[in-house]
C-alpha cells in the first residue's frame, strides 16, 4: 500500500480536570501520513498546538507496541477505533480516509473519572486486582519441571485469560460500563491453575465485591466487550466467574463465605 | 447484611434473579402455547373452555400460577433496578456510539422489548384473565350425544349459569361453561388489537433469542457441547416457533372466523 497524505477534522473531548465540565473542540489535522499510527497523528496535532502556544491534547500512551494496555480512546463510537483486535497505538491512519471527521472521546464510566482531556483514571482496575487477584503463598525456589502437572488445554486457557492488558476497552464498549470481562479474566487465570485453587472461591467473591463497589455496571451479555477486546478475551471467562461466585455463595461451606 | 442477602444484591445476584425468573417464564410459554393450540380445534370452543376451567381450578396449577405472577413482577422490577444501576455506571453518554459494530440490536434493547411485553401482558390479562375471573364473558352449553358423539353448542344467559358443570342426562353429556373461546373470538375482530398482538410476538421473539441463552450464561453454563444446543433452542423454539404459533391465533380469528 502506498503512503498517502490526508487532512482530517478531529472532534476532541477537552476537559481541564475531573471537576470541570468538558466539551468537544474541533481541531484540523493537516498533512497526516496514512502510515502513521493514531497516536502519532495526535503527536503531530499536539506539536502544532504547542507551537501555537495552546495546551496539547492529553492522552494516555506508553509502549506503543500494543502490549501495555495504556492507550485508550473511544474513536468514532468504538474503543480503540474501527479495527477489532487492536489497541489505539496499533491503529493506523490508513483505516481512515482524507477529509473524514473523527470523534475522539475518553472511556465513559463512573468508575473511570476523566483526569484530563482523553485520559481517564483506571485505578479502579488496580483496586479490583488488589482485592484478590493474586496467590498468597511463598514462591520459594524454582519448582522442578512438571512437578505440578497441568494439562496443556488448561495451561493454554489460563494463558489466554492472562493476556488481558487491563486497558478498559471492555468497560468502554459495554452499554452498562461493566467490568465483567476484565474481572473474569483476572479470576480465570488463577481458577484454571493448581496454584490458584487454595483461594479460588475467596478470590471470586472479593473481586466481584470490589467491582461492585467501584460502580461498574452489570452484564447484559451483549458481547460488545469480547468483540472490542484488543487481545481477544473470551466471554466464557464471564461464565466461569459467575460459576465460581454463585458456587461460593450458595454451595460452599459456611467458612468460605466472605 | 447476611451473606445470602449480599449474594443476591450483588450485580451477579441480581442477574441470577433475572435469569431464574426469565427461564421460568420461558417454560410457562411452552405450556401456555400447547394449551392454547386448542383454539384451533373446530368444536365451538369446547376443549378450550374445559381447559380454561381446569387451569383456573386445579389447585397445583393455581399454586404455580401465583409463582408465575410473582415471576413476571420480579423480572420487571429487577430489570428496572438493573437499568437504573447500569445507567449510573455511565453518567456521561458517548457523543458517538457505534453499538451495532460490536453487538446485536436486541441484546442492547432488552429493556425496550421487555416494556413492550409488559404492556402486552397487562393488555392480555385485562382482555381475558380479568374478564374470565369477573364473569364478563358469555356462557355456553354443550350437549354431546353419547351415541353419535355429535355436539350442539348454544349460548346461555347468565341466569341459566350457576357454575361450571359437566353431567350426563338422557344419553347426553351436558357441559355448562364460561365461554372464553367466544371472548377470544370477539376480541380478535379488532384489527388494532390483532396488530398489537403480532407486534408483541415479534418483540417476544427478539427478547427470547437473546434472553434464553443469556440466562444460561448468567448461571455460568458454558459447556462446549450443550451451549450450541441452547443457542439452537433459543432461535428455533423461543425465537421462531413459539412467537409464530402465538401470533397465528389472533390472525386465525381475524381472518378465518
Amino acid at each position: 500500500m502506498s503512503e498517502k497524505t490526508m487532512n482530517l477534522t478531529l472532534k476532541v473531548w477537552r476537559q481541564k480536570n475531573e471537576n470541570t465540565k468538558g466539551k468537544f473542540v474541533t481541531i484540523q489535522a493537516k498533512g497526516i501520513s496514512s502510515d502513521m499510527s493514531f497516536l502519532e497523528m495526535l503527536d503531530v496535532v499536539n506539536e502544532d498546538l504547542t507551537r501555537k502556544g495552546e495546551d496539547p491534547i492529553y492522552f494516555d500512551h506508553d509502549c506503543r507496541e500494543g502490549i501495555c494496555g495504556m492507550c485508550s480512546l473511544h474513536i468514532n463510537g468504538q474503543p480503540h477505533g474501527p479495527k477489532q483486535g487492536t489497541t489505539t497505538c496499533q491503529l493506523h491512519m490508513r483505516s481512515f480516509h482524507d477529509g473524514q471527521t473523527i470523534v475522539i472521546e475518553p472511556w465513559r464510566a463512573a468508575a473511570f473519572p476523566v483526569i484530563k482531556d482523553l485520559a481517564v483514571d483506571r485505578t479502579a482496575f488496580d483496586r479490583i486486582q488488589q482485592a484478590g487477584g493474586y496467590v498468597s503463598v511463598n514462591t520459594g525456589g524454582v519448582p522442578d519441571g512438571n512437578a505440578i502437572p497441568i494439562p496443556k488445554i488448561k495451561a493454554d486457557e489460563a494463558f489466554e485469560s492472562a493476556t488481558c492488558i487491563g486497558c478498559g476497552a471492555c468497560v468502554a464498549a459495554c452499554k452498562n460500563a461493566s467490568a465483567m470481562l476484565f474481572v473474569s479474566a483476572k479470576i480465570s487465570q488463577y481458577a484454571l491453575l493448581p496454584q490458584g485453587q487454595a483461594e479460588r472461591y475467596d478470590r471470586a467473591q472479593a473481586m466481584v465485591e470490589q467491582m461492585d463497589k467501584e460502580g461498574f455496571g452489570a452484564c447484559t451479555v451483549t458481547k460488545a466487550c469480547e468483540a472490542e477486546c484488543p487481545v481477544g478475551i473470551k466471554l466464557t471467562n464471564i461464565a466461569r466467574m459467575n460459576r465460581d461466585y454463585l458456587n461460593a455463595k450458595f454451595f460452599k461451606e459456611k467458612t468460605i463465605h466472605s | 447484611m447476611s451473606s445470602f442477602n449480599r449474594a443476591l444484591t450483588s450485580t451477579l445476584g441480581k442477574k441470577l434473579i433475572m435469569s431464574l425468573t426469565g427461564l421460568f417464564l420461558c417454560t410457562f410459554l411452552i405450556v401456555h402455547l400447547i394449551g392454547n393450540l386448542q383454539l384451533f380445534k373446530d368444536d365451538a370452543g369446547k376443549a378450550f373452555n374445559d381447559y380454561a376451567y381446569f387451569m383456573t381450578h386445579f389447585p397445583p396449577i393455581k399454586a404455580v400460577s401465583y409463582l408465575l405472577y410473582a415471576s413476571i413482577i420480579i423480572h420487571a422490577i429487577y430489570a428496572l433496578i438493573l437499568t437504573i444501576y447500569n445507567k449510573k455506571a455511565r453518567p456521561v453518554a458517548y457523543a458517538s456510539y457505534a453499538g451495532n459494530k460490536n453487538s446485536t440490536w436486541n441484546s442492547r434493547n432488552m429493556g425496550i422489548l421487555g416494556t413492550v411485553l409488559l404492556v402486552f401482558i397487562a393488555t392480555h390479562m385485562a382482555n381475558f384473565w380479568w374478564k374470565f375471573h369477573n364473569d364478563q364473558v358469555p356462557y355456553i352449553e354443550y350437549r354431546t350425544d353419547l351415541s353419535t358423539l355429535e355436539t350442539q353448542a348454544t349460548e346461555i344467559s347468565a341466569g341459566d349459569f350457576i357454575d361450571y358443570q359437566k353431567f350426563t342426562q338422557d344419553g347426553e353429556e351436558i357441559t355448562k361453561a364460561r365461554d372464553l373461546y367466544k371472548q377470544v373470538s370477539y376480541a380478535f375482530q379488532n384489527p388494532l388489537l390483532v396488530a398489537f398482538y403480532v407486534l408483541a410476538m415479534a418483540a417476544l421473539s427478539f427478547h427470547l433469542i437473546h434472553g434464553f441463552r443469556s440466562a444460561f450464561q448468567t448461571l455460568g453454563f458454558d459447556h462446549k457441547k450443550y451451549v450450541p444446543i441452547i443457542r439452537f433452542l433459543a432461535v428455533w423454539i423461543f425465537g421462531i416457533i413459539i412467537p409464530i404459533a402465538f401470533a397465528a391465533m389472533p390472525l386465525y380469528f381475524f381472518f378465518c372466523k
